[in-house]
């Protein structure tokens, strides 16, 4: 099939990583489908009355649907390229929620201090 | 009219104004460096060596040689950024009471903020990556870096990005926003000029280089090392090398987005960092610290593995606690990541935001002060061997501490409201980064020059260089101390008080002895080639190495290694040699090896283009040179004839003349 | 495979790897995967720089509009599904690819194409209509914030369609060799990750901007 005969036409991914199957794809489909309609549909029909108690759940959903994507679309798991893609996967989830919650965390309580009379309402308690 | 227009779509913002002709300094510098450039120029037309520097140098995919690039750009660069430092100190040291000086708010503001910019990016920046690049494959024991190509295409876009700040000297103007192009001054309202411009785009473009290198160099040490290098098998300076590419991975993204989110601001009239419609200046603060602050560990986690091999080498005894330097390595690499915010205590987050990153900060000290003890004890009943490289590591380990602690002290948040942006502060970090790093990559450059090029450098001259910086460094930096701990302030080129005047004559006069250093390590160079039949090492291993890169010929060949070695113990090439490996003399096998390609020079060169474009408004240009670099990158990916063999018998003539030369020796 | 090149071979272990073991490549490769992979982890910083940034200035609407008079979530959803299928069906390329099935592979990745083309163009239409509402990124640090986090995300996708269109031509070219399967699952993680970071998108701007 190949016009081209590179020294190296073997398999080059023989360590571990897969491409999952037609069965996984669909698995991981399905329980995604379900984990996007379900968001939507409290939001937009405002089944649960109160907005924290939905903003909660969407929230919840959405990190559910991180991990089904990333174990069926993605195939993370502790075999592919012995281990490191894991590692490198959770080591940059760490980084991300420092940077987030990090600046987040920062910033509100510089607005909280530094612009009270901007926005009295809605600025948290000055710790 | 018409002719305005035209002028307008054809050139942007560019016109005879933008160039410095009323600057008698910029003037003056313009004409030396084009007087230099067509000499050197000339010189290699005369010579013919365009066509051997185009297929040996440019378009190589070698590690090796375009570890010895970076070096060199390294090394210009740091001349450039000197002679900034210099200016600085001479102004300083004259400007009091009725005398301004001689350089006016405008143009110092450029130098501090080019001083700065220049001797990170395009100074520390090309120099740990050149001798990582240079020595790490070899140390684990691999023919070549994971991405060989990649490699060479970081290189040149660094380069790219050094040149346009290059340019940005004589065409228009560079930033006047100090070194991290702070808003709100970078604004557009207040920085309608190019400075900013040329600013954001020489630093996307080595941005973008640098991330690409740190994945580069990563995917090789993650993937490549010689069998039987387990992680904990793995030179110091390997480890070293794999936590300050994961960290320039984790933390350049976020320099980028926030260049990009500037950008935006400037030439969409984005809100983000403004001052009105809800922008919010400090988040782009602290954006670049989040990038800031691990940056430091970036450069200086590769220098502490360069100290330490040659601290092992010159004691001739293994590392002190070589797995808690690893821990300590890696604890570093992730609480660099939480103490970002202690560049800005004084704005006002609060008691428990600071807090929280005072302490943080403050338990960094705890591993490094555990890798200061590591090589103390390595030195402990060694027998050490006072060469060139060692010598900087005692100084670096004497000045280091210093400045360790100075740091501690700036911990502190309310010690820090009073010492913010004061002297004492850029005292501080001046005594970590020259007594940290520039000390370690001028031990590291001693250490492993006769690796690169076959001969040891001159001792003479690099004792001259050596005392030059060690002892410039202290009469520089001392009394910036001094006066900072009374509360002189930074970025200030003009005082009123008379009586600190002496103390800025004193930095003067030691950056002047600084620059001796820095003259002493040019002459080194030239000397050391010229004596360099004198200084020659045949045997590949001048100073009875311990790691692997000593186990082959000195210049490697460029395949490093006939036989890829296998690896029993932490030092493997010590090993080797105590129990008598016998380095096999037949049997040789065609090597695999990268095609040289030139893409990366054109890609870089287009990306250089879009940049001087964009800063000067010259919108065609910009398409023009975007769409290029699209096209050119899609075509570069149909060209699936990458990789060629190294012949059996052009191996077989290079062993054979390696061992005919240790046989000359022995 | 090695042989112990030493003269006490009995007593000695094997320092040199005389034969070729073949996976010690400069040029092979087999370390492009997890290289890939790593640039993705790096790509999914910029985001987070974009969702810190937008976290920060979600509210700050400078007196113009505000998530719920903006966002239309029935386009949203239609989005949403639009990348949600053109991941089942990069899928189901992949699963072709490994069969060794050309002609399937390459009508799998076309659709995949088509679907990524959809989701831009919807993209497209609302961000126009919004700047013709009046909400343009000038507009306030909110609206900047929202339409460089989304347009960012954007901009991957469209990225990923220009380089499908080139595998799809190298495909027809040369078949499913190694590089180009290589390739197709770099691609494939490249937009599997999109989907990853659009989840965020949907969520924290969208579902969350609309409930506040």
């Amino acid at each position: 099939m190949s016009a081209h005969d590179t020294p190296h036409d073997d398999h080059p991914h023989d360590d571990g990583h897969s491409h999952g199957t037609r069965r996984g794809y669909l698995i991981g489909f399905a329980l995604s489908a379900v984990l996007t309609a379900l968001p939507f549909w409290l939001v937009m029909s405002g089944a649960i009355a109160n907005a924290q108690t939905t903003a909660a759940i969407v929230v919840a959903l959405a990190f559910i649907q991180i991990v089904v994507h990333t174990i069926f679309f993605l195939h993370i798991n502790t075999k592919s390229e012995g281990g490191w893609t894991l590692m490198a996967l959770i080591f940059t989830i760490v980084i991300v929620a420092i940077v987030i919650s990090g600046s987040l965390w920062i910033m509100f309580h510089l607005n909280s201090n530094m612009m009270m009379p901007m926005n009295p309402a809605s600025a948290p308690p000055a710790p | 009219m018409f002719d305005q227009t035209l002028a307008k779509t054809i050139f942007g913002r560019l016109s005879w104004e933008s160039f410095p002709i009323h600057e008698p300094i910029l003037l003056v510098t313009f004409a030396v460096v084009v007087l230099l450039g067509l000499g050197i120029l000339a010189a290699v037309t005369k010579y013919k060596l365009w066509g051997y520097l185009w297929t040996e140098w440019f378009t190589t995919v070698d590690h090796k040689k375009i570890g010895i690039m970076y070096m060199i750009l390294g090394i210009i660069m740091l001349l450039r950024g000197f002679a900034d430092a210099v200016m600085m100190r001479l102004q300083q040291a004259i400007a009091f009471g009725a005398n301004e000086g001689y350089l006016n708010a405008h143009h110092y503001d450029q130098i501090f903020t080019a001083h700065g910019t220049i001797m990170i990016f395009f100074v520390a920046i090309p120099l740990v990556v050149g001798l990582i690049n240079y020595v790490m494959p070899l140390q684990i024991g691999a023919r070549d870096v994971a991405f060989p190509f990649l490699n060479n295409f970081s290189f040149w876009l660094t380069a790219a990005g050094a040149i346009l700040v290059m340019i940005s000297l004589f065409v228009g103007e560079f930033s006047r926003a100090g070194w991290l192009n702070y808003v709100p001054v970078a604004n557009l309202q207040n920085s309608p000029d190019t400075g900013p411009d040329y600013y954001l785009w020489a630093l996307q473009i080595a941005g973008v280089g640098t991330t690409l290198s740190a994945i580069n160099m990563v995917a090789t040490i993650l993937k490549m090392r010689a069998p039987g290098m387990t992680m904990m098998k793995m030179p110091v300076f390997v480890w070293t090398a794999l936590c300050s590419n994961v960290l320039a991975i984790a933390i350049f993204p976020v320099l980028t987005g926030a260049f990009a989110l500037l950008m935006l601001d400037r030439y969409l009239g984005m809100n983000f960092f403004t001052n009105d419609l809800g922008g919010n200046p400090m988040m782009y603060w602290n954006l670049v610290w989040i990038w800031g602050h691990p940056e430091v560990y970036v450069l200086v986690l590769p220098v502490f593995g360069i100290y330490s091999e040659i601290t092992s080498t010159f004691s001739g005894k293994r590392l002190f606690g070589y797995s808690s330097m690893v821990y300590a390595t890696v604890v570093i690499t992730i609480l660099s990541y939480l103490v970002w915010l202690h560049h800005f205590f004084t704005m006002g987050s609060g008691a428990s935001v600071n807090s929280f990153f005072g302490i943080a900060t403050m338990v960094i000290s705890i591993p490094t002060g555990a890798k200061i003890f590591n090589w103390l004890f390595t030195m402990y009943r060694g027998n050490i061997r006072y060469e060139l490289p060692m010598m900087w590591v005692v100084a670096f380990m004497l000045t280091f501490v210093v400045g360790g602690m100075t740091g501690v002290l700036l911990a502190v948040p309310p010690a820090d409201f009073v010492l913010h942006n004061s002297l004492f502060l850029v005292a501080h970090f001046h005594n970590v980064i020259i007594g940290g790093v520039v000390f370690g990559l001028f031990a590291g450059m001693t250490y492993w020059f006769p690796k690169a090029f076959g001969f040891k450098l001159d001792p003479f001259w690099g004792k001259v260089s050596f005392w030059g910086w060690v002892v410039g460094y202290w009469l520089a930096w001392t009394p910036i101390y001094v006066v900072g701990l009374m509360g002189t302030t930074r970025r200030v080129r003009h005082f009123d008080d008379p009586s600190l005047q002496p103390w800025f004559v004193l930095a003067a006069i030691g950056a002047l002895i600084i620059g001796v250093g820095i003259v002493a390590f040019v002459i080194q160079i030239a000397v050391s080639i010229k004596n360099r039949d004198k200084l020659r090492d045949t045997t590949g291993d001048p100073w009875d190495g311990r790691t692997l890169e000593w186990a082959t010929s000195s210049p490697p060949p460029n395949y490093n290694f006939a036989f890829t070695p296998v690896v029993h113990d932490l030092d493997a090439w010590y090993d080797m040699k105590d129990r008598a490996a016998q380095r096999p003399t037949a049997g040789f096998q065609p090597i695999h090896m990268p095609r040289n390609t030139g893409m990366g020079v054109i890609l870089s060169g287009l990306a250089m283009v879009m940049g001087f474009a964009m800063v000067w408004y010259i919108w065609w240009l910009a398409i023009v040179s975007f769409v290029a670099l699209v096209a050119f990158s899609i075509a570069h990916t149909f060209n699936y004839d990458r990789d060629y063999y190294i012949a059996a018998d052009v191996v077989t003539d290079t062993e054979d003349q390696r061992s005919r030369l240790l046989a000359e020796k022995a | 495979m090695a042989t112990p090149s030493t003269d006490k071979a009995e007593t000695s272990p094997t320092f040199y790897l005389v034969e070729e073991s073949g996976h010690h490549h400069a040029a092979s490769g087999g370390s492009t995967l997890l290289g890939f992979w790593i640039y993705l982890m790096s790509d999914a910083l910029i985001f987070a720089t974009l969702f810190a940034t937008y976290g920060v200035l979600s509210t700050s609407y400078a007196g113009g509009p505000g998530p719920g008079e903006l966002f239309e979530l029935p386009l949203v959803a239609l989005n949403t599904a639009f990348l949600l299928f053109s991941s089942i069906t990069y899928g189901m390329a992949m699963i072709d690819m490994e069969a060794g099935n050309q002609r399937a592979t390459q009508i799998w990745l076309a659709i995949t194409g088509l679907l990524g083309a959809a989701f831009i163009g919807v993209e497209l239409y609302e961000f126009t209509s919004l700047i013709h509402e009046g909400a343009t990124p000038q507009t306030s640090a909110f609206l900047s914030a929202f339409f460089t986090l989304v347009g960012t995300h954007g901009l991957h996708v469209t990225f990923g369609l220009i380089w499908l269109v080139v595998m799809l031509v190298q495909v027809g070219q040369r078949g499913l060799n190694a590089d180009n399967r290589r390739r197709l699952v770099c691609l494939g993680m490249f937009w599997h990750l999109l989907d990853v970071v659009w989840i965020g998108v949907f969520t924290f701007v969208y579902l969350l901007g609309v409930l506040r």
